[in-house]
């Protein structure tokens, strides 16, 4: 018999799978909503005096140009700590430390877990360390440093992931040919694993971008109305600019934070965008 | 055939079929060895993987190591360039002198060894580059400074594949055709001139055709090094080596040397009756 029998079956099948596109329907109309909403709002007061003019206590004269600049001091010393750290410390992990050992067992378990710590609590650690202690006052290399120490972990776990990608075989060829240990590395093992440890530091990086929590803790919720002109410059970046806006009671500066937003979100886009590009192309060459 | 003389490649299937013509070497004299190996026993982890195996590999010649899956041939190679040393849990006792250094000494660098023993694996493993980077790797790393150009074409002359790839030197090794690969891994290996080549199965992924232009390959460079391989393939043993190590692991999966002798003698009048057994094919 095979008429009707399975007529139960399948009706909870079609609302399973009607379950499950629900689900996803609802996230993505969440997301196109408040995009529309956010476009909606901030595209008309995006104009190019606002990307050049400084903050002001008029919205209409009120501009990102600090906290553009803020944030490319802020991103750009964060990848140069951050990037060479976070991979030193993939390679140590995955090509040098001995398995089973008991402390690389220990910094393994650590890193995972640092990946998972609120960010506020890096803020308050910056606070603590970069801010008070090695008395950087609130400025962008304080900045910087506690941002890294944010990313490190997700640098460090998605490096290590792209090493372990590399095929044994390939370390094998490099290893019978009398290479060193740093020559397998340095030669073969890390331009093989090129493109998945440059995902991980866009994504990490863009992260970083849209981190508001730990700059906030460290005192960086200042106005800001000159470029930033150096390591110890005070800084304000995109985030912490729209925070500002948002909490005062003027609907102007409602708007002017949506526009702001508008020019985050486009950043964080692309970032993300070009990630999953470099990774196609990095696979792509891997296999010829 | 000559090196220069790759198209066409093959006339008709008989001529694959035909065995390459078997070099005509006094092979009853034994020649200088390049391996002493002596009560040469490992394991990983506990488990054993060889065990006493006591032989001498000569020089310039082709010695193929024989056996069922799990014999520990592959073991038994990697021993000689100290590729084990790179698996953690791996352990030897015993001795192996390579022209009359005992290579696990304490002065022994196994970044030294490998330069002068050459490995080529079972799956052709070129590395993501061109061509020509694939043979310039290992003198780069060496730090040759003189023309590398003429060093990657002779090399690649050597391993029988010039015409094929001299117009795209600069296309991805892993572009080529599986027996192209393998063959680019050759060259790879040859390229920073070493004494010996070791060769883990380097045809059980290729086809008939692929496998002749390797095996006459093989056959041309025993002029000049001394290879050891490794096969499954009992017919290629006998085509191109000119002596037979034949491995066996009994109940406990531990390889032990059954019998080695001038390959002729192995496949015509064995001495023992496993190796009989083994070679008429009624088990492995």
């Amino acid at each position: 018999m095979i008429l009707g029998s399975l007529g139960r079956a399948r009706v909870y099948d079609r609302l399973f799978a009607g379950l499950c596109l629900g689900a996803t329907a609802l996230a993505i109309g969440i997301l196109a909503l408040l995009l529309v909403k956010i476009f909606a709002d901030g595209v008309p007061t995006l104009t190019l005096s606002f990307l050049t003019s400084y903050p002001s206590r008029f919205p209409a004269e009120a501009g990102i140009r600090a906290a553009i600049l803020g944030t490319l001091w802020l991103i750009g010393l964060t990848a140069a700590i951050a990037v060479p750290t976070g991979i030193a410390a993939a390679v140590w992990l995955e090509e040098y430390a001995p398995r089973n050992n008991f402390l690389a067992r220990l910094i393994e378990t650590n890193i995972a877990n640092l990946a998972g710590v609120p960010s506020i609590i890096y803020g308050l650690l910056g606070l603590g360390l970069f801010v008070r202690i090695l008395q950087l006052e609130r400025s962008v290399i304080a900045g910087a440093l506690t941002m890294s120490l944010l990313v490190l972990p997700i640098i460090v776990i998605s490096g290590r992931e792209a090493l372990r990608a590399v095929p044994r075989s390939q370390r094998d060829a490099a290893y019978a040919m009398g290479a060193t240990r740093s020559q397998v590395v340095s030669r073969i093992v890390l331009p093989a694993a090129y493109g998945g440890t440059l995902t991980g530091v866009i994504l990490a990086l863009s992260r970083a971008i849209g981190e508001t929590a730990p700059l906030i803790t460290i005192g960086a919720l200042t106005f800001i109305a000159f470029d930033p002109d150096g390591l110890l410059s005070p800084f304000t970046v995109l985030p912490i600019q729209i925070f500002n806006w948002i909490s005062r009671p003027q609907s102007g500066f409602h708007d002017i934070a949506a526009s702001a937003i508008v020019v985050l979100i486009v950043t964080l886009l692309f970032m993300n965008a070009l990630a999953v590009v470099v990774r196609d192309r990095a696979q792509r060459r891997l296999r010829g | 055939m000559s090196p220069g003389t790759a198209t066409p490649l093959v006339q008709n299937l008989d001529m694959v079929l035909e065995p390459p013509v078997r070099r005509d070497v006094p092979t009853e004299t034994a020649p200088d060895p390049a391996f002493r190996i002596s009560g040469l026993s490992t394991w990983y982890g506990k488990a054993q993987a060889l065990r006493d195996l006591t032989l001498d590999l000569p020089k310039n010649r082709v010695t193929a190591i024989i056996g069922p899956s799990g014999c520990g041939k592959s073991t038994l190679l990697r021993c000689l360039n100290r590729m084990n040393d790179l698996v953690p849990s791996f352990r030897a006792t015993g001795e192996i002198f390579y022209h009359g250094d005992d290579i696990n000494s304490d002065k022994a660098d196994p970044v030294m060894l490998r330069r002068q023993i050459g490995m080529v694996f079972q799956k052709a493993n070129p590395f993501p580059k061109s061509i020509f980077e694939n043979v310039a790797f290992g003198p780069r790393i060496n730090g040759y400074r003189k023309d590398l150009g003429a060093l990657v074409e002779h090399t690649l002359r050597r391993a029988y594949l010039w015409d094929e790839v001299k117009d795209k030197l600069h296309a991805s090794g892993l572009a080529l055709s599986g027996g192209q690969q393998q063959r680019l891994c050759i060259a790879r290996a040859l390229a920073v001139s070493p004494d010996v080549l070791l060769m883990d199965e380097p045809c059980s992924a290729l086809d008939p055709i692929a496998t002749y232009r390797i095996e006459e390959l093989i056959r041309d460079l025993a002029k000049d090094y001394t290879i050891v391989i490794v096969t499954h393939n009992m017919q290629q043993a006998s085509r191109i080596s000119d002596r037979t190590a034949f491995l066996l692991s009994g109940e406990e999966r531990v390889g032990e040397l059954v019998e080695y002798d001038v390959t002729d003698t192995i496949f015509t009048t064995p001495r023992d009756k496993r190796t009989e057994a083994y070679i008429t094919g009624r088990f492995g």
